[in-house]
């Protein structure tokens, strides 16, 4: 199958390039960019006049909720959602049930994913058995079944030995961990940032102390052990200014934010709006503020969906009892779009948060329109606008703190090893 | 962003929190609970306004001071009165709230009055429920107790009808507190000049200052020359571990006894929303002393308890046509 993609505006974040060229796609592959290679004879050519190129959206951070949570969303909803929005490669949680601290659990769930050719799944072993914080998981053993990286998901190792063995083991071994940062105990039983909107709706606040001090450990045992650590959804402004130190002074660190804190605060929660139940919990905007800057510095490397689907009856009780998070996956591309035009970044700039960088954080081929790699590809329209809502998402999570809103940038095509996985 | 507590026209349709709600609704709520004052001193001590009507106590969290009064006050205005304790019943079966709710509904309950240890569960109820029904917030988590507020304002308006020239003291735990959080709401908003929070810094929420109140961690500083003191009740679970060491340290710094009471204006009143803790948070001195209105307030309580049923279901002043 040879593809000609012609007229659109190639962005490829990672070899500079935002101009007007054509793609020519071989046997999966990338041909050439530009001209034509000699010979090449389309069996299908598709009329990108007026739209974007870019490598496939990579996304750190996304939960299928196979196994064992399907009422809530399986892995063919969930990576028809990916594909939907531009997303070609993800990885995944590993707080499904079972949890993914078994290599058997991760190769059935890559060969699952692998059949339904959608997107490429990259798990996310579990950094303990059990995500308990007390044994540590087969690392070895996971990683030869897929896994690219160990996570505690939105659980914390409150055991400092235990923190510091799991980093000392992984650093031997080089695996690549990423962490959430936030300390148990002054997270306990929270369900929003400790500010002004917790303290005036009586919700129980988690304060941005818990994410410092879990950083603080974090950053100091890294930089003892030696050990790759990605910090997930960064959500304070004074851990912002922690990772940005801790760069200066040469750790090999990277770090993320989740879409949803680029653009909401405490103050979406608004009337107990549920969808607003979040983790890390939507902060002030004082911190929406120090992210986005975080991230224009290059403070933070990547911004991920944190996709989560609920089910509408996970949502349906007061906000401390609702489920946590928010369907992300299609919202992505379109919220990277909008942060850029608020804050007025580049565009090519802003889609290397969501190709390049997060393929490199996970150490994947991905990412980038090189030729001889991978043709997976995601054909956009900037400029067209569509509707949050239960009917224009394909993820079976239809809850989203963005529901009813006009947002920019809808993808058209998106291609998987050269194959059209995606139209619209 | 539509507040959910009015209609389209700006009429109260659910009462679920003081804040949001306009000073005019207020004051409505206040005069027509003066109307109702006298009910209870005539020989019938009842007022047809809401026959036919049924009320639907549903309490998913225990309290008996507070569905009592809520069921004289229905059954003052006439209406049939269901209370239900759901935690002892339905949740224990694993039905959800709406579940509950929809269930009354299908047998004809026209308002309800509900109080859950959730933060927002009127909110939540009250979004789900068809138009023709109204929510009364009972308590709400740390969020809200509406009527709680509106009585207390209501009974310092009695005795100081000024309220544009009063200086508050609110005492003890706020944190936790959905009285104090509905009391800073409607004294603020019915144009009280000076609120002030008195507590320890474990028992004040963040960023309170926010809420339009001045900080105050020294009781004796805090009362100088207040003209109303509002105690407030410290939860046993409270009384020693992360947040305190102890009842009697507590008693020691933020009880109010004679002595405290003395910094204050010498016609100062002192409220407390019950049930009180004597030793605790107040001295029995103080409590069944000369300055307490204590009960006076649990008097009125059914008076506004009584004004907002009026207004959501019967029609009357601001409440919706039914």
């Amino acid at each position: 199958m040879k593809i000609h993609i012609k007229n659109g505006r190639l962005i490829d974040p990672k070899n500079n390039i935002d101009a007007k060229l054509d793609l020519f796609i071989a046997a999966g592959k990338i041909v050439a960019i530009g001209n034509s290679p000699a010979d090449f004879v389309p069996n299908q050519t598709i009329d990108a006049k007026d739209l974007i190129v870019c490598p496939g959206l990579v996304d750190l951070s996304a939960r299928l909720r196979e196994p064992g949570d399907e009422y809530k969303a399986s892995l063919v909803s969930e990576l028809q959602a990916a594909v939907a929005g531009g997303v070609t490669s993800l990885a995944c949680q590993p707080d499904t049930d079972p949890v993914l601290d078994e290599p058997g659990l991760v190769e059935m769930l890559k060969h699952r994913a692998k059949q339904l050719h959608l997107a490429h799944v990259y798990p996310l072993g579990a950094l303990t058995r059990q995500l308990a914080g007390k044994v540590l998981s087969e690392m070895g053993e996971l990683r030869e079944a897929g896994c690219v990286g160990f996570s505690q998901a939105n659980t914390a190792i409150s055991d400092t030995q235990v923190l510091w063995r799991a980093m000392e083991y992984a650093a031997t071994f080089d695996h690549t961990l990423f962490l959430h940062a936030e300390e148990p105990f002054l997270a306990k039983d929270g369900v929003a940032h400790d500010g002004e909107v917790a303290s005036r709706l009586g919700l129980k606040g988690i304060p941005s102390l818990a994410e410092v001090l879990a950083l603080a450990s974090i950053l100091r045992i890294a930089q003892e052990t030696g050990a790759k650590v990605h910090i997930s959804r960064l959500s304070t402004a004074e851990g912002v200014a922690m990772i940005r130190t801790a760069k200066q002074q040469g750790l090999n660190i990277s770090c993320d934010v989740s879409a949803n804190h680029l653009h909401l605060t405490e103050h979406d929660i608004a009337y107990f709006d549920a969808n607003c139940h979040l983790k890390p919990p939507l902060r002030s905007q004082r911190d929406k503020e120090a992210l986005s800057a975080g991230l224009k510095d290059g403070t933070i490397d990547a911004i991920c969906s944190d996709h989560s689907p609920v089910d509408d009856d996970g949502k349906l009780a007061p906000f401390a009892e609702a489920e946590i998070g928010s369907t992300g996956l299609e919202l992505l591309l379109t919220l990277t779009i909008k942060w850029a035009s608020e804050q007025k970044v580049d565009l090519a700039r802003a889609l290397a948060y969501v190709t390049q960088n997060s393929a490199q954080i996970l150490g994947i081929s991905a990412g980038d329109l090189g030729v001889n790699n991978d043709a997976d590809i995601c054909i956009f329209d900037a400029n067209e606008y569509w509707k949050v809502g239960a009917n224009t998402l394909k993820s079976q999570g239809k809850n989203t703190p963005f529901t009813g809103l006009e947002l920019a940038g809808k993808v058209r095509t998106t291609l998987v090893h050269g194959q059209i996985v995606f139209q619209r | 962003m539509n507040n959910p507590q009015l209609d389209q026209d700006g009429r109260l349709r659910h009462l679920l929190s003081i804040e949001g709600l306009p000073k005019k609704i207020l004051n409505q709520i206040l005069d027509t609970a003066e109307s109702f004052v006298g009910v209870a001193e005539r020989e019938v001590k009842k007022v047809p306004l809401l026959r036919g009507k049924t009320v639907c106590n549903l309490f998913f969290e225990n309290s008996t001071r507070t569905r009592t009064t809520f069921e004289i006050a229905a059954k003052r205005l006439s209406a049939d009165v269901i209370s239900l304790n759901v935690n002892s019943s339905s949740q224990s079966k694993g039905e959800t709230i709406l579940d509950t709710v929809d269930n009354l509904i299908a047998m004809h309950a026209d308002m309800f009055v509900v109080r859950h240890s959730q933060s927002g569960a009127a909110h939540f109820i009250a979004k789900h429920v068809p138009p023709h029904i109204h929510v009364i917030n009972a308590g709400d988590g740390r969020h809200s107790h509406p009527t709680q507020g509106l009585l207390d304002v209501f009974t310092i308006r009695k005795y100081k009808p000024d309220l544009h020239n009063l200086r508050v003291a609110i005492v003890g735990d706020i944190l936790h507190s959905r009285v104090a959080r509905s009391e800073i709401h409607a004294l603020t908003s019915l144009g009280v000049p000076e609120v002030r929070v008195i507590a320890p810094k474990t028992l004040l929420p963040a960023q309170v200052e926010k809420l339009g109140v001045h900080v105050y961690h020294d009781m004796k500083a805090g009362l100088k020359d207040v003209d109303v003191i509002m105690m407030l009740r410290l939860q046993n679970e409270r009384m020693s571990g992360a947040m305190l060491p102890s009842a009697q340290e507590y008693f020691k710094t933020y009880g109010l006894t004679q002595d405290k009471l003395r910094l204050a204006k010498s016609d100062a009143i002192v409220l407390h929303p019950g049930p009180m803790n004597r030793g605790v948070e107040i001295d029995s001195s103080v409590a069944d002393g000369a300055q307490s209105v204590i009960l006076p307030q649990v008097t009125y309580g059914i008076a506004v308890r009584m004004a907002v049923m009026a207004m959501l279901a019967g029609g009357q002043g601001g409440g919706t046509q039914s």
